[in-house]
């Protein structure tokens, strides 16, 4: 007979790539009931899930579409994560920067887009930041807990959105609460003709170089680095933890707000009520599987975009509900940091 | 009394029956030292599963119970994976919020398909008493369900505060290695109160379902379950304190509707998000003094 005893110990470094692989196998083994619940066939399903968006090269385009944002919104998050702000408001960090940038949109877009483009980027940018300031300042100054009051701060700006899109912004033309279009030059011109990929998507990946070189090569990264893993270590070592958090919750919200730019100059070209429809809450999806690594974080947008895609192609061909999506997206989240810790143990045979 | 108060009394309570539930949920939670964020999942599943099983039974109260029970479910999910697992509590809590959103949604779809016209069932009767008064028969004009949350309160706090159970259940939150150093199991603890927390979210989330609307939409829980976590705050982490909060939001959510109403050009937005203003600012004033429970966040491994 073999014994096994489980002590606390780092599993050995190969196992960490095999953990989003083992949690993405084990996330369909459990939501396969639910396809069987809609009378579905799993592997079917799971087909048209994962391979079918791939086939053409439309869909196989609108994946990157998709992914857009979550790239920006899982940057955002893993940024402040690395250095222990717990940053729960991307969703409204994104609003705020979508909404910078419908207004330089309208105002600016008749301009040249050498102009309006780049004075959108910068605007949202500063608009994500600017939302992100209360609860850092809170965090900083009085040490309140910034999960709770970066999550109230979602709430306040749908209100706000809302108000604008109800009041002084509403398109008099649209039945829908939607500001007017913004100026054609403000809108982010396409990639590739005759699919949706726009210059955002770009722009993502260079955040992510840029933000990989940031965390990974630069005095302020090692910072952010030690003191998300310990804050007395970390204020021992002689670092200003406070400054560092600070700076990491602004350039958070900052990212955030970009993804906000890209939806609105990229897809919308408008302002609409539900313009982060859930994106921010994903990004803390996309960055904890991703690891918290802005590689990682890239190839798990992508991954997630793939589902948000593939699981309209399984509603299509299989009438299984839509938001079989979003259940597997959570599931993953869930199965995936149960798996984390397993990180923490090895299997001894005794 | 003028109607209009009358009319604005007898709003507030309804508007203020989920709350109060969920918010003890919540209450119960973090005392226990965990913050849990799943609740504004586990009130749209309670509000989701309440109104299934009462349509397939015709039995309101069973529909209850079954969000009730769902409730539970999701609180020992919240259990296994922040004090079994001990993940971290923010990620977990949102992550089960988004599951057990998309896991109604999906059911829903598959149990009701997509009909133009949404299913409904009969919705709990309002009491009638004092109905021949002009001014108490509309104030206490109520659903049974609010004068067991206002009733539910003195109980928490009895629990909390007047009974072992409840003795351990703070320390837990406070100090769970002194807790476990005096042969306590904090695990089971945590686990309990998740569960009892869990429980009284779902109810909450059916209240909407089984008494107010009788049917289900997708947006019915609209942020209420992060209004909860601001009540808690706001009240201090304690009960009697936290109706006060609930019934000051649901005065001024129902006076927000009147005003509309009547033709105010007051942007009723600023109503809306005026709960979470001033919670925020309540924070602020609060800052280092707000008594959290010093365990809050931490998740407790036994060496």
């Amino acid at each position: 007979m073999f014994k096994f005893r489980i002590e606390r110990a780092p599993a050995p470094m190969w196992t960490k790539p095999l953990i989003p692989i083992v949690a993405i196998l084990v996330t369909f083994l459990i939501t396969s009931i639910l396809i069987i619940l809609a009378k579905a066939n799993p592997l079917q399903a799971y087909y048209h899930f994962l391979i079918t968006p791939l086939s053409s090269t439309f869909s196989a385009l609108e994946v990157l579409v998709k992914a857009t944002p979550l790239i920006l919104t899982g940057i955002a998050v893993t940024f402040a994560f690395t250095s222990g702000y717990f940053n729960i408001g991307a969703e409204g960090q994104l609003a705020a920067g979508a909404i910078a940038a419908t207004w330089v949109g309208i105002t600016f877009g008749n301009l040249s887009p050498i102009i309006a483009i780049p004075l959108m980027i910068i605007g949202g940018f500063v608009a994500g930041m600017a939302w992100a300031l209360i609860p850092a300042i809170l965090k900083v100054k009085l040490k309140v807990d910034e999960v709770v009051t970066t999550l109230l701060m979602n709430s306040i700006i749908v209100y706000f959105i809302s108000w604008l899109l109800n009041g002084p912004w509403r398109d008099p033309i649209s039945n829908w609460p939607q500001s007017p279009d913004i100026g054609s030059s403000a809108i982010f011109f396409r990639l590739i003709p005759k699919s949706r990929l726009h210059i955002g998507f770009i722009i993502a990946l260079i955040v992510v170089v840029i933000v990989y070189f940031l965390i990974k090569k630069t005095p302020l990264g090692l910072r952010m680095r030690a003191s998300g893993a310990s804050k007395t270590g970390a204020e021992f070592a002689g670092i200003n933890v406070s400054k560092t958090i600070f700076i990491a919750a602004l350039v958070s919200g900052g990212i955030a707000g970009l993804a906000g730019v890209s939806e609105v100059a990229g897809i919308h070209y408008h302002l609409i009520d539900s313009i982060s429809n859930e994106l921010g809450y994903t990004g803390i999806i996309v960055a904890t599987l991703g690891g918290l690594h802005p590689i990682g974080v890239a190839i798990s947008a992508l991954f997630i975009g793939l589902i948000d895609t593939g699981s309209q192609t399984v509603s299509r061909m299989l009438g299984v509900p839509v938001y079989l999506g979003n259940v597997v997206q959570s599931a993953l989240l869930l199965v995936t940091l149960g798996m984390l810790l397993f990180q923490n143990y090895r299997i001894k045979r005794l | 009394m003028d109607e209009f108060i009358v009319g604005l009394i007898a709003a507030t309570l309804r508007v203020a029956t989920p709350l109060i539930f969920a918010t003890l949920g919540e209450l119960f939670c973090e005392r226990a030292g965990v913050l849990n964020l799943g609740i504004e999942g586990t009130m749209f599943l309670g509000a989701f599963v309440g109104f299934t099983a009462a349509s397939m039974t015709g039995s309101l109260w069973i529909g209850l119970l079954a969000a009730a029970i769902s409730g539970i479910l999701s609180g020992l999910l919240m259990s296994l994976l922040s004090v079994r697992l001990g993940v971290n509590q923010h990620v977990s809590g949102l992550g089960i919020t988004l599951l057990l959103i998309s896991l109604s949604l999906f059911s829903y779809r598959i149990i009701f398909g997509e009909s133009k016209i949404p299913p409904s069932i009969n919705s709990f009767d309002l009491l009638k008493i004092f109905s021949d008064n002009p001014v108490l028969g509309p104030i206490f004009s109520q659903y049974l369900l609010t004068y067991i949350a206002i009733a539910i309160i003195p109980v928490v706090w009895y629990i909390l505060f007047r009974t072992t159970f409840g003795l351990n259940i703070r320390a837990v939150g406070e100090n769970p290695e002194a807790t476990d150093a005096a042969g306590i199991n904090v695990y089971k603890l945590r686990t309990s109160a998740l569960m009892i927390g869990g429980a009284l979210m779902a109810i909450g989330g059916s209240f909407i379902t089984l008494a107010q609307l009788g049917s289900f939409t997708f947006g019915i829980i609209a942020g209420r379950g992060w209004v909860c976590i601001s009540l808690v705050i706001f009240g201090n982490w304690h009960p009697i304190k936290v109706l006060l909060g609930a019934l000051l939001f649901g005065g001024v959510s129902a006076l927000q509707l009147r005003l509309q109403l009547k033709g105010l050009k007051l942007p009723y937005e600023i109503f809306l998000a005026l709960p979470y203003i001033v919670t925020i600012i309540a924070l602020t004033i609060a800052g280092r003094n707000a008594s959290y429970p010093a365990a809050l966040l931490k998740p407790y491994k036994r060496e």
